[in-house]
């Protein structure tokens, strides 16, 4: 009983950060129909910057809101000076365009830092509390329940309930009435990237002392991860990015608690194919709910 | 189907311009490479031997997950042959070593040793490292006839004189090890629950068979493989079944892995450690905050170690990484490189002036070579393995510290028998002279 | 009747031109073939087997154009259909040590698992499918590690080869097979892809709804494309085997799978003489690109500087010459925003 409680809550810490790299992806794709395949090697180039910051400083805070302001800047930057160019006849040419920047930018970090592993530590302590003699959560742990949390709150105010948020969400489903109406479609765009790359970002800095080492390849497999969550949830649903991040940590945790590490991606899979084959938009998409 | 189309598809229509640039692109990178092509010249037919030169060649994780301390282990080689080449060279000629990057996966081993042996003409391979990344190249470096030194290993396979007769080890067996530290197990830690982690490869399959031929099934093993940086459910599974004693056959990574996820999880065994993921200083950086989980951890050696100032080998290893290592920090890993350029500067000594490859091999085949080591060397016309045993350590106060007396044993059932016989010294300028 | 006359004489020159035009694919392999053979007694062993591996990539490149080219459907997974056919070929050599009868059977087994994904990615449509096929691409190497008695997990499998016939040196012997696959696809796609085959898929590409119309079968259409790619990814992984004389995990990385989807890009889409490009250039750029790291000395350069250097030929190209995407561009819609 004690390891199923244990999996579950390392199941839902990780899948804490699935979802908020999801819900990046899902930010992106709402406001431009385009998967941003360089999400993860976004964020490993500001977590870099952030442990740069954090090792030359001795502050772990400094590090993390410098990665986050990173985040902010570089999603910006990708959007100007990049993805607008991109043709957008086919969905596809932003999703090639996407996977040369990650190689640009996993090349460039692998030339600045090298690609050896560095130790990159937690904030908070990562042993787990012992409660009734089970050992549960950790500090770090609940760290990331609430950043997270956060993180899902403000953005759900920002959308619903202010002005830029109903602005953003206007350019994104109607940009040709948006623009006659005075909205700066653009800038709305540059903005949505800029945000989801932030969440990004955090989603790094969160996941990377969980991680043997930081390296120009540590979100890959995070990236694999809150993308099938994504897909699974729906790639038009926020709520289903949370969902969907949350089901494959909890199933990962599972998988490879009882039946082995090697197991999991397996079951990741499977279950993607069987949502994929019932609902191909996924659990929360809306079955053909825009045409692009 | 309109044969405009048909045309269109072989001429390439509006990409002939672009496919025109490309091709004379690639036309001019080919011409780079060409010129690139190091073939170190040769002397009477021998690849990689002029008459002031020798060309080795290796294959490192530089980068990648077994990076950790094993990145600084050519370095370290190169340095000594530096030291040597500064004194002469060995019989006139220098050594120069060119180590290429393989990132512990056995795909790139083979893109990396084929361009040694087949573009930069290496007159042979020295301690290329790793089981799983060595094992791919065994045969093509056989059929081509390269001698094949010093594997940076403790895999059975490098001992096989029949099938790979230019193969030699020099880490002792893993199943040697399994069984010396297998039998420190049972004589200090007798009637408790002992488990296994070890990686998936032969490196963990030898050390269980060495442990298991001393103490019999393990209550519990688990394996690991290095491309998945996650041992939570191992050492749950360690957990659940309520281990005290926990051998681990791993890379310096992955140990620090599994000691800081069992302390995550409330999980504190005693660890035992393979000597191959054992280096205190690799495992104090890589663990980080998490260092003092390191103290009493248990582990074994067979070279001095990098903490014993009075040694006269660890005295003239330091000397040399200070001015040719650029003062790199000095841990096990630089003991170890270190080592092995000097056993491979022995080998060349005996080699005489006229080298060639076969000659080479037949002086390593001959052995009989005194060094740093604790035990001897097993080389002979039977036996391609390395060292022949290994000393206990534990870690005390962040430092490795010796326990007991070196072991040696064999791969089979034979007895783990104490080795008594004295340590050798390095010669007054280091360098090895013929024998 | 003076109508009927004039038009039979066009057709008759019609018939004739369109005679030669099926045997170009033919004379273009068999001019390949040659050029090849008279390469492999030319260049010195290491280019040999860097000629064996451009033939090797070939395999798949050309597979996966018609896919994503012709059929728009994009897939990250090819790495995975590689590895299939490269385990395949290595299983079988390591029991019966039986050649060509291994690489057919790597083959069969790779267009099975094609059949099986094409069926689960049939109602599937851009992210979505690019979002299954990349989950494949992961999953399939850790297989190696689930059932690692037969796969043996991440130190892989050697393959047992004979020696060449003779006196032909290795890697000779290396180009010569590979070469004799690679010109076998590209002839078999050339002429599914010039015929009814071709038609329907670029049909299915441009208009689905039109295609379905016009009695296209469209699932059927994408799950042949997809199969069709599979089998040329099978052929090309057994050749790797055969190269490499080792499998392992490693070998077939999700990056494979994406450098291969760059490699076409750049070649151009659609176009077979493109996926040859793109094989040339997934062989020519990184050994370039470690002589210049070699030249500058740092150890970091190395793989990093053919990584970027990938990079951003990819996006200049898709930026600035969506041309090379011509074959793809899709529906005739407005733009549904801009930048």
């Amino acid at each position: 009983m004690d390891r199923f409680l244990y999996l579950t809550f390392d199941g839902l810490s990780r899948g804490a950060v699935y979802s908020a790299f999801a819900l990046a992806l899902v930010l992106i794709w709402r406001a431009a129909r385009i998967v941003n395949f360089a999400q993860g090697a976004m964020a490993v180039a500001t977590a870099y910057a952030g442990y740069s910051v954090a090792d030359a400083t001795g502050s772990y805070w400094l590090g993390f809101v410098v990665a986050i302001t990173g985040g902010l800047v570089l999603g910006a930057v990708v959007e100007r000076v990049v993805m607008r160019f991109v043709d957008r006849s086919s969905p596809l040419n932003g999703v090639v365009v996407a996977l040369g920047l990650v190689l640009i930018i996993q090349g460039v970090l692998g030339m600045i830092y090298g690609n050896e592993y560095r130790p990159a530590p937690a904030p908070f302590s990562r042993d787990a509390f012992e409660i009734g003699g089970v050992a549960l959560l950790s500090r770090y742990d609940l760290f990331v329940f609430a950043a997270v949390g956060a993180v899902v709150v403000l953005l759900t105010l920002l959308f619903t309930r202010t002005s830029t948020g109903l602005r953003m969400r206007a350019a994104a489903f109607a940009p040709d009435v948006s623009r006659l109406l005075g909205v700066p479609v653009g800038g709305m765009l540059t903005l949505g990237w800029a945000l989801a790359a932030a969440v990004g970002s955090l989603a790094g800095m969160l996941v990377v002392p969980t991680e043997l080492g930081l390296h120009p390849n540590a979100m890959d497999l995070l990236f694999i991860s809150a993308f099938t969550a994504a897909v699974l949830g729906g790639l038009d649903s926020p709520v289903g990015a949370v969902a969907g991040g949350l089901l494959v940590g909890l199933l990962l945790a599972y998988v490879g608690g009882y039946l082995g590490a090697t197991v999991a991606p397996m079951a990741v899979l499977i279950l993607l194919v069987v949502v994929l084959l019932g609902r191909p938009d996924g659990l929360f998409g809306k079955a053909k709910a825009r045409t692009a | 189907m309109s044969l405009q189309s048909c045309q269109g598809w072989w001429r390439g229509g509006r990409t002939g311009k672009r496919t025109a640039t490309v091709l004379a692109a690639l036309l001019l990178a080919a011409g780079c490479s060409n010129g690139n092509s190091n073939s170190g010249g040769s002397s009477s037919n021998t690849p990689g031997v002029t008459d002031n030169s020798i060309l080795i060649g290796s294959h490192q994780p530089l980068t990648g997950p077994a990076a950790a301390g094993y990145s600084e282990i050519a370095p370290a080689t190169k340095a000594y042959f530096d030291y040597v080449n500064a004194n002469g060279g060995i019989h006139g000629r220098k050594i120069t070593y060119k180590y290429l990057d393989d990132g512990y996966n056995p795909a790139n081993t083979q893109q990396v040793v084929r361009q040694l042996v087949l573009q930069d003409k290496v007159f042979a391979i020295l301690n290329g490292l790793g089981t799983p990344t060595h094992t791919g190249v065994l045969d093509f470096l056989k059929t081509n006839r390269v001698p094949d030194l010093f594997v940076a290993s403790g895999s059975r396979t490098w001992n096989q004189p029949d099938k790979y007769p230019g193969t030699f080890g020099f880490n002792p067996d893993y199943t040697v090890e399994g069984k010396i530290l297998a039998a420190y197990v049972k004589q200090t830690y007798a009637g408790k629950k002992v488990c296994f982690l070890g990686q998936d490869d032969d490196f963990g399959r030898d050390s269980l068979a060495g442990v298991e031929k001393v103490l019999g099934p393990v209550a519990a093993k688990q394996t690991y493989v290095v491309t998945n940086p996650n041992v939570g459910p191992q050492m749950g599974a360690f957990k659940a079944a309520a281990c005290d004693v926990v051998i681990l056959a791993s890379i310096p990574g992955f140990t620090a892995l599994s000691i800081g996820t069992a302390a995550k999880i409330g999980f504190k065994p005693q660890f035992v450690v393979s000597n191959v993921g054992s280096d205190p200083r690799t495992l104090t950086k890589t663990l980080g905050a998490a260092a003092p989980l390191l103290e009493g951890v248990v582990a074994a050696g067979y070279l001095p170690l990098d903490t014993d100032e009075s040694n006269p080998w660890i005295q003239l290893y330091k000397k040399v990484n200070t001015q040719y290592n650029g003062n790199a920090a000095f841990d096990n890993n630089v003991v170890y490189g270190m080592s092995v350029g000097y056993l491979f500067v022995q080998a060349l000594q005996a080699a005489g002036k006229d080298l060639t490859r076969d000659k080479l091999t037949a002086a390593v085949q001959k052995g009989g070579f005194t060094g740093p080591g604790l035990v001897p060397t097993r080389f002979s016309a039977q036996d391609h393995s390395g060292y022949a045993g290994e000393q206990i350590t534990k870690l005390v106060g962040g430092k490795a510290t010796w326990v007991g007396t070196p072991y040696t044993t064999d791969d089979a059932d034979g007895a783990v028998t104490a080795y008594t016989g004295a340590a050798a010294t390095p010669p007054q300028n280091g360098i090895p002279t013929a024998q | 009747m003076t109508i009927v006359e004039p038009v039979t004489t066009k057709t008759k020159n019609q018939q004739k031109s369109l005679r030669i035009a099926k045997l170009v694919p033919l004379l273009v392999v068999t001019a390949g073939a040659i050029i090849v053979v008279v390469l492999t007694y030319t260049l010195p062993p290491f280019r040999n087997y860097q000629l064996a591996t451009i033939g090797a990539y070939l395999c798949v490149t050309a597979g996966l154009t018609v896919l994503t080219g012709l059929n728009g459907q994009l897939s990250l997974g090819h790495g995975a259909l590689m590895a299939t056919g490269a385990y395949t070929l290595a299983i079988w050599q390591n029991k019966f040590d039986l050649l060509l009868p291994g690489i057919v059977l790597a083959v069969l087994v790779t267009t099975v698992a094609g059949a099986v994904i094409g069926l689960a990615a049939a109602r599937l449509r851009g992210p979505y499918l690019a979002g299954l096929t990349l989950a494949v691409a992961v999953v399939v190497p850790s297989i190696t590690s689930t059932f690692d008695r037969t796969f043996n997990s991440d130190q892989g499998l050697s393959v047992a080869l004979e020696p060449p016939p003779g006196t032909i040196p290795v890697e000779q012997w290396q180009a010569w097979i590979c070469w004799a696959g690679a010109l076998l696809t590209v002839l078999v796609l050339a002429y599914l892809v010039g015929g009814r085959f071709g038609r329907d898929l670029r049909a299915v590409r441009d208009d689905e709804t039109a295609a379905k119309l016009a009695g296209v079968g469209v699932a059927r259409t994408q799950i042949m494309a997809f199969v069709v790619s599979a089998a040329c990814a099978g052929l090309s992984g057994a050749l790797f085997a055969v190269l490499s004389q080792s499998v392992s995990p490693g070998a077939f990385p999700l990056s494979l799978s994406l450098f291969l989807v760059m490699a076409i890009v750049i070649g151009g889409l659609g176009r077979l003489t493109g996926a040859l490009i793109g094989a040339v250039l997934l062989v020519v750029l990184p050994s370039a690109a470690q002589s210049i790291a070699e030249k500058a000395g740092s150890q970091h350069l190395e793989g990093n500087l053919a990584l970027t250097f990938f990079g951003v030929v990819l996006v200049l190209v898709m930026l600035a010459a969506p041309g090379g995407l011509a074959s793809w561009k899709a529906r005739r819609k407005l733009p549904t925003q801009k930048g």
